[in-house]
């Protein structure tokens, strides 16, 4: 029995070993915050829109589950051109993604079903300058990412702070380099309803979910409630 | 206003003079007579069957939408998701069905090995079982292809290249699986086919061998006793109970539960955390890209460990299928005089709470990335698991049975344990201050209720 134990705890002990990535921050993700999802799709469509696509989403469906009249969605958050039933696809095209990138950049319509709301939300936080990154910024969750920092001008710019972990460059923290035009709660905001928008991308049909999920289950009790009670009526007479 | 009934009747009786449907029915259900005591393990049979008809209907309204196509398959599941009427429920109903199948399978089977199920007669029964496990595993495998994501995509590409370990024949064997040499829009194509049809197909015919085999035989029972060995005046067993409409009430209970289970993963967490519905699969499948971690589903990976502990590939290979394979030999493996585990030795219950923690162990494993450390705790669960079924017929021959009685025994059903929960709850709760009682955690009820579980599993186990 003891060395059974000492198997088990052992079992449990390495997997501390597998996690050891940079710690992500909290987003705070809340699909029931309307006003939140519409500054996200906003930010969305004036930030991310121009190199990346959302194609599994319309116009249409946005304005139905935001609640935002379908006129004011094209006015105020699809760009010009775009109409209701459009998917949103981005105005970059291949051709030239290949490039100026190297590569198309991927469409982020289940960004947030792969990666999860606090790896997006550290990511777009976690940019800093580095000289030797072809667009002159690196990222502390994506090293070696392939991306400009699109919120630079908000945000302001990071500088790294290395310390010498032997003869290894470890990144120890990020300081402000110069000032955005937010303040940092502002920014932090920015990016927190951007994320709260691609989550809602990622399965916009969430919320309805959980709502009918309510209902499944009252009924089902009540199944169970009687179906228990018709088992004991027919087998009252085994013994 | 008579004429409408006796109308009916007379259609009835005509369709009964051409066809044997009471027979049937009668042969199968109102009139075979099951034991009167089946325990919660025995759930597990009816719900398979409740699975496999809630992925056929829903797999088939998937079909309607999805497109078997390299080009198009992930976007029209996205396409199901989003745009299609109620596809949302109809695609978590078929994901997470796949699981649930599983998991409902693998307790089927685990009550097989508590109360040796698998022995004699039924040896036929547990054969067909297998195969049926065999069938799902590839419906399985075929099936998380389809929606084209890179852990359907690289999980496809590993596991298909395990046959080209097989010498001579391996890498002609691997590109006529694939149809290509890597998996493309031909492999998806095909396992399409497979997946809608072929195996289903032989899933259905499996499951009737099986469920005829078993009333051919008769159900086991926690017992293990047979119970056509004494019978009332007119022929029926008398520890027995007509099928339905006992049972099918019974049933009908575990299906809410189940249900309620089910629906709470499909209506509040569909992925299971990463489980059910792999993160890196809502990404497209890229061919020029290899996923960091590529880990199977959760119900292949006690297997996958296994292939993995083994260092040669081909051997490795042969360990995954020699797992499976021993389940096959399970009757003759067990030289066991009594079949419930309620009057077998201490052996064999140290022997199968073992072989439990090892498969429980592999499967952890097998969803994490390889350590050194990790590596060498999957070798010795592997040694498990094996032994667990290779030495089944030394330790099964040295077993001290407690004697069987001559007719099943009822245990007390949860109503009946209402009282004795209770008190257990009450020790665990109630403080006694001087003269007055109050809630509140009490560490001595705790300590005695601990020790009194301890010596009881240590009892059942000498």
């Amino acid at each position: 029995m003891k060395k059974l134990l000492s198997l088990l705890l052992f079992t449990l002990s390495f997997n501390v070993f597998a996690s050891g990535a940079v710690e992500l921050q909290n987003a705070d993700i809340d699909l029931t915050d309307k006003m939140s999802l519409q500054r996200g799709a906003k930010h969305f469509v004036t930030y991310c829109l121009g190199c990346h696509s959302a194609k599994q989403i319309r116009y249409l469906r946005i304005a139905n589950d935001l609640g935002i009249d379908e006129k004011h969605v094209l006015a105020d958050i699809a760009p010009e051109g775009a109409g209701i039933y459009d998917q949103l696809h981005t105005a970059m095209n291949k051709h030239d993604a290949e490039k100026w990138f190297g590569t198309q950049p991927p469409d982020l319509s289940l960004i947030a079903r792969s990666r999860g709301a606090d790896w997006l939300y550290s990511y777009l936080k976690g940019f800093y300058t580095d000289k030797s990154r072809p667009f002159g910024v690196n990222n502390v969750i994506f090293e070696d990412v392939g991306m400009p920092n699109p919120l630079w001008q908000l945000q302001g710019e990071q500088k790294p702070v290395f310390e010498m972990d032997g003869d290894k460059k470890v990144l120890e923290k990020l300081i402000k380099g110069s000032e955005g035009t937010m303040t940092e709660k502002e920014f932090d905001t920015v990016v927190n309803d951007l994320v709260n928008f691609l989550v809602y991308v990622g399965e916009p049909v969430q919320l309805e979910r959980q709502q009918m999920g309510k209902y499944v289950l009252f009924f089902l009790f009540i199944f169970l409630v009687i179906s228990y009670l018709l088992k004991k009526e027919y087998w009252k007479d085994v013994h | 206003m008579n004429i409408k009934p006796t109308r009916l009747r007379m259609c009835g009786n005509w369709v009964l003079e051409r066809f044997p449907l009471a027979k049937v029915w009668n042969e199968h259900m109102a009139h075979y007579y099951a034991p009167k005591n089946f325990n919660f393990w025995y759930f597990f049979g009816s719900l398979a069957l409740l699975v496999l008809v809630n992925q056929f209907i829903t797999g088939i309204l998937l079909t309607m939408n999805y497109k078997p196509d390299a080009k198009l398959a992930f976007d029209s599941v996205e396409y199901i998701m989003r745009d299609v009427n109620w596809g949302w429920l109809v695609r978590y109903m078929h994901s997470t069905g796949a699981s649930a199948f599983f998991i409902v399978v693998y307790l089927h089977m685990f009550r097989g090995l508590l109360y040796g199920s698998f022995k004699h007669p039924r040896e036929l029964v547990w054969i067909f079982g297998m195969l049926l496990f065999v069938a799902l595993m590839a419906e399985a495998f075929m099936g998380y292809l389809l929606p084209w994501g890179q852990m359907s995509y690289w999980g496809a590409q590993v596991i298909i290249s395990l046959f080209s370990a097989i010498p001579v024949i391996g890498d002609d064997l691997s590109l006529w699986i694939r149809g290509d040499y890597v998996v493309s829009d031909a492999t998806l194509n095909r396992f399409f086919a497979f997946h809608v049809i072929a195996v289903p197909l032989a899933l259905v015919l499996l499951v009737f061998m099986h469920i005829v085999a078993l009333h051919e035989v008769g159900s086991n029972n926690p017992d293990g006793v047979d119970i056509k060995k004494s019978k009332d005046p007119w022929g029926h067993p008398t520890d027995g109970i007509p099928f339905h409409p006992y049972y099918t009430v019974k049933d009908v209970v575990g299906v809410a539960v189940f249900l309620i289970f089910f629906a709470t993963v499909i209506f509040y967490m569909p992925e299971m955390g990463g489980y059910f519905l792999e993160h890196a699969n809502f990404i497209p499948a890229d061919p020029m890209k290899t996923p960091e971690h590529i880990a199977p589903v959760w119900y292949f990976t006690p297997f996958y460990s296994i292939l993995r502990a083994i260092p040669d590939k081909f051997a490795g290979v042969i360990g995954m299928g020699g797992a499976i394979v021993v389940l096959f030999l399970l009757p003759w493996l067990d030289r066991g005089q009594v079949k419930s585990i309620r009057y077998r030795g201490g052996i064999y219950k140290k022997a199968l709470m073992l072989f439990v923690i090892s498969f429980i162990a592999l499967g952890y494993l097998g969803t994490q990335p390889v350590t050194p450390v990790a590596t060498i705790m999957a070798r010795i669960f592997t040694a498990v698991y094996f032994g667990f079924f290779l030495l089944m017929p030394i330790y099964t021959r040295w077993e001290r049975f407690k004697p069987v009685p001559n007719h099943i025994t009822m245990q007390p059903t949860l109503e009946e344990r209402i009282p004795e929960m209770k008190a257990v709850i009450d020790e665990l709760t109630l403080v006694t201050e001087g003269e007055n009682t109050k809630r509140g955690f009490n560490p001595t009820g705790a300590k005695n209720i601990l020790i009194r579980t301890a010596k009881n599993l240590k009892e059942s186990l000498d």
